[in-house]
């Protein structure tokens, strides 16, 4: 007989219930078992109507992002046995600052209006046929932005973040950050469009630098990295608008 | 009864779907076209694709090569008419990726860079470190966005496809959020769907890859193609079945038995070097290596654990500085899910369902013989794949014909008349159904995850690597009965607020019908071919079996299969050779072809 955990977890449906309200399972704990198996365990055995999001259980597809015990995860990266010592519980949770849907499914609508605000695609002036092949971009021009790339879009940042909880106009690390993934593309023409987007208090100036986003990511994205280095770019695109009214800002260059 | 009306539906969001969107878009901007995904777009399966897509872009390389790489590869099941269209436009969609934004790996001076795959006699294959599936599928997303006429319903789940006077109209979806049965009308429909990896009990696969769209189809009477043909892929780790890529391979590893020796030489596939060489050993193509794999075990020469033997892919000597650069995900996936540092310590591993070769059957261009539905992607059979697929074409393959079939369907599209009202009706009588067989049911006692694991069960055991008659034959049977216990299914969830168990349910519907398929197609054919082994008919047919399978949907519920010749152009049939005898591609004329069955 395997050892027991109790799982605590957060369940509601709008149908039925006036507010979230927890729920006890006992599961077994399993040395390779993540606490998305746990849910599993329990939706195929237990109660069918558990309801969480999952897919492709290798941290990669951002689906299965909840709070366990307080803390904003990955649940297919979450060894359960890691909270097993000693009796303890686990409890689960949807992720903060979110609308519940139901049960561990929150509203995402709002996260997704927020991502296309800051135009995540690659801005050219130009339009050269594929004929003139690649734009060259070294490693280490690569470099300059692959780390923003990483981005999953979990919103683990987003439940880690004071400012998304208290101002919901605040654009979150994450759009951020992806602003950021093409503003240091060599390739990309579009910085001048996006500053002029963020540079306010909805955008890149309603961070306090609390750093948390950082901390919770799970792909080391450095949110809150890219916040700062946004804030110095605006600030010099600001002063430099005195000095030359047309903005600065087109560095790229093609092959 | 809502319904909302479009004139081209992508139904999945993934490397296809989005493909096929944007290429309609720019066709014809003044189309209506709509992505409609069970899940949001960048969740789609495409996400966890790892080692790269292959694209001829450099001196030394040429497209007849890599045509007959595929062909091959392909255990020359593939139309090659097909494949010859794809390696021509393979290197111009990777190279469309770049001008969207996709953060390919370079070379020092700024180039694209490549790296070599198994199978592949050439290095040919674009890579974004090991996270390739992952930057493609956000790429196109994020460049989804700007595209005005595409309208996204996300998280909705299709239960059917309409079809009026054999024509495809649209389909009835239930918004998860609300529980809302809807039909949207279209006057073309692109399946892109993906895979059914989660037929088997172990796949790379994720959780949302049912057959979707392979069902949807089958059921409005269009003919599945090649469904015997499934990809083991031979690297996945115990217990999770997470891929481990084969660029692992590409870049050097070693596959080990028990006793530390490089077991592929055992299995003509060449002499074991300390560096890789193109189209041997580790390079192998994965139906061989697979394959290899289960000898090995017969042999007693795997490693017993408690989630089936393994053998090991030893990265050590790659050393940390060349892991970390190409390889971070894969230092990334066994830190995190099989505490093991690959830099310091041998990865277990062992074969897992990865691909399906076969799918819904379109032509060049995505359509299938139903009119007004196309398909793409892995959910479709062209074939460039044929009998075995090798690895990093499948990327490539949802942006050429995702392309193609986005273009394809929009010139349809621009001709047809509005669907027609039947649409509604048949809408209120799916929702009737869903009603019926699921929400209001009374009395019934079945689990959806305990005919799931058996029908997991039943295929693996039934279709595995290895196959013959009488396991073919007593898998049939099992999920016939397990048809019928699924109309004995009852569901704790009644609700309408995103009820994943209803989606669960009728996912398992759908892989029923899909699991019916494989084994009904594996059966029939009896030969060996590929992915595909009869231990019953070992030898390759080509008298009677150079030809693909179709299944089609009986009025009753039963199958019938009827046979389509291959379409053979420049590479006559021959002898797959790996290692250090592998010949000079043969550029003869193809012979006078040998009668088969159905021609």
């Amino acid at each position: 007989m395997s050892e027991q955990i109790t799982l605590e977890i957060a369940r509601y449906c709008p149908d039925a219930d006036l507010a979230p309200y927890f729920e006890s399972y006992q599961v077994p704990v399993y040395k390779e078992w993540v606490v998305l198996d746990a849910l599993n365990y329990i939706k195929d055995k237990v109660d069918g109507s558990l309801t969480y999001r999952w897919s492709c259980r290798m941290g990669i597809c951002g689906s299965c992002g909840m709070m366990v015990n307080g803390e904003p995860k990955l649940t297919c990266a979450t060894f359960l046995a890691a909270y097993a010592r000693g009796g303890d519980k686990v409890r689960v949770e949807p992720l903060r600052y979110f609308p519940i849907v139901r049960d561990l499914v929150t509203e995402l609508s709002d996260f997704m209006v927020k991502l296309k605000k800051v135009k995540p695609w690659l801005i050219r002036h130009d339009k050269l046929p594929l004929s003139e092949g690649e734009f060259l971009q070294t490693p280490e021009q690569l470099d300059e932005y692959k780390q923003f790339s990483m981005c999953i879009n979990c919103t683990l940042c987003c439940a880690a973040c004071p400012v998304v909880g208290l101002d919901p106009v605040f654009v979150g690390p994450a759009a951020i950050a992806l602003a950021q993934r093409y503003n240091k593309d060599s390739r990309d023409q579009g910085t001048g469009e996006r500053t002029a987007l963020l540079a306010h208090p909805e955008g890149i100036w309603g961070c306090t630098f609390v750093g948390e986003c950082t901390r919770v990511c799970p792909k080391q994205v450095d949110p809150a990295g890219a916040i700062q280095q946004y804030k110095v770019k605006a600030a010099l695109e600001w002063l430099k608008s005195f000095v030359m009214p047309r903005g600065a800002g087109s560095e790229a260059s093609s092959s | 009864m809502d319904a909302s009306s479009h004139d081209v539906l992508l139904v999945g969001g993934g490397g296809a779907g989005l493909r096929a969107a944007i290429a309609a878009a720019e066709i014809n901007p003044k189309l209506s076209i709509a992505v409609i995904s069970k899940v949001y777009p960048m969740r789609s399966h495409t996400v966890s694709a790892e080692g790269g897509a292959a694209g001829v872009v450099k001196a030394d390389d040429s497209l007849e090569e890599h045509a007959y790489d595929t062909i091959s590869g392909g255990d020359w099941l593939c139309d090659q008419d097909a494949v010859e269209a794809f390696v021509k436009e393979a290197p111009q969609e990777l190279l469309q990726l770049e001008r969207w934004g996709c953060p390919w790996s370079r070379e020092k001076d700024g180039r694209i860079a490549v790296r070599a795959f198994g199978g592949m006699k050439k290095r040919r294959t674009w890579f974004a470190a090991d996270k390739t599936g992952f930057h493609m599928l956000h790429t196109l997303f994020q460049t989804t966005l700007k595209y005005a006429p595409i309208t996204r319903y996300d998280e909705w789940f299709v239960t059917k496809l309409l079809v009026d006077d054999g024509c495809v109209q649209g389909v009835v979806a239930i918004e998860l959020m609300s529980g809302r049965v809807q039909a949207i009308t279209a006057k073309a429909v692109i399946l892109c769907t993906g895979g059914c990896g989660r037929v088997f009990p172990f796949t790379t696969n994720a959780n949302i890859k049912n057959g979707d769209g392979m069902a949807l189809a089958y059921r409005a009477g269009a003919p599945l193609k090649d469904m015997e043909f499934v990809q083991y892929h031979p690297t996945g780790l115990p217990f999770t079945g997470i891929l481990i890529t084969e660029a692992t391979r590409a870049e050097g590893g070693y596959l080990l038995n028990k006793d530390g020796y490089r077991y592929l030489q055992d299995y003509n596939l060449g002499k074991p070097l300390d560096k890789p060489v193109l189209r041997s050993m580790e390079l192998g193509p994965r139906d061989r290596l697979s394959q290899a794999f289960i000898k090995e075990e017969q042999k007693g020469r795997t490693i017993q654990t408690p989630y089936g033997s393994i053998v090991h892919l030893d990265l050590r000597h790659l050393g940390e500085k060349l892991i970390n650069t190409k390889l971070p995900f894969v230092r990334e996936l066994c830190l995190k899910y099989q505490n093991i540092d690959p830099v310091k310590e041998l990865i277990p591993v062992r074969p897992v369902v990865h691909y399906m070769m076969g799918g819904v059957s379109t032509d060049i261009d995505g359509a299938t013989p139903l009119s007004g539905l196309f398909a793409a992607g892995e959910v479709a059979c062209v074939s460039i794949n044929g009998a075995n697929r090798l690895g990093s074409n499948s990327l490539p393959e949802c942006l050429v014909f995702g392309a193609r079939a986005g273009r394809a369907a929009a010139r349809y599209a621009a001709e047809r008349p509005a669907p027609s009202g039947s649409a509604l009706a048949q809408a209120r009588d799916e929702r009737r159904r869903l009603e019926v067989q699921f929400l209001h049911k009374t009395g019934g006692s079945e689990r959806v995850a305990t005919i799931r694991e058996e029908m997991q069960n039943t295929v693996e055991a039934s279709a595995g690597i290895y196959r013959k008659k009488e396991s073919l034959s007593s898998g049939s049977q099992k999920l016939r009965e397990l048809q019928e216990r699924f109309g004995n299914i009852s569901l704790d969830d009644r609700s309408r607020t995103f009820n994943t168990e209803l989606e669960a349910a009728l996912e398992l519907g759908f892989m029923l019908d899909v699991a019916e398929s494989i084994v009904y197609c594996a059966l029939e054919r009896t030969e060996s071919r590929g992915a595909h082994q009869r231990t019953d008919f070992p030898a390759r047919n080509d008298q009677d079996f150079l030809a693909h399978s179709l299944v089609y949907r009986n009025a009753d519920g039963s199958s019938r299969v009827e046979y389509l010749p291959v379409r053979i152009s420049r590479w006559a049939p021959g002898e797959r050779v790996y290692g250090d005898q592998a010949p000079e591609q043969s550029k003869e004329s193809p012979p006078a072809l040998p009668a088969r069955r159905g021609s």
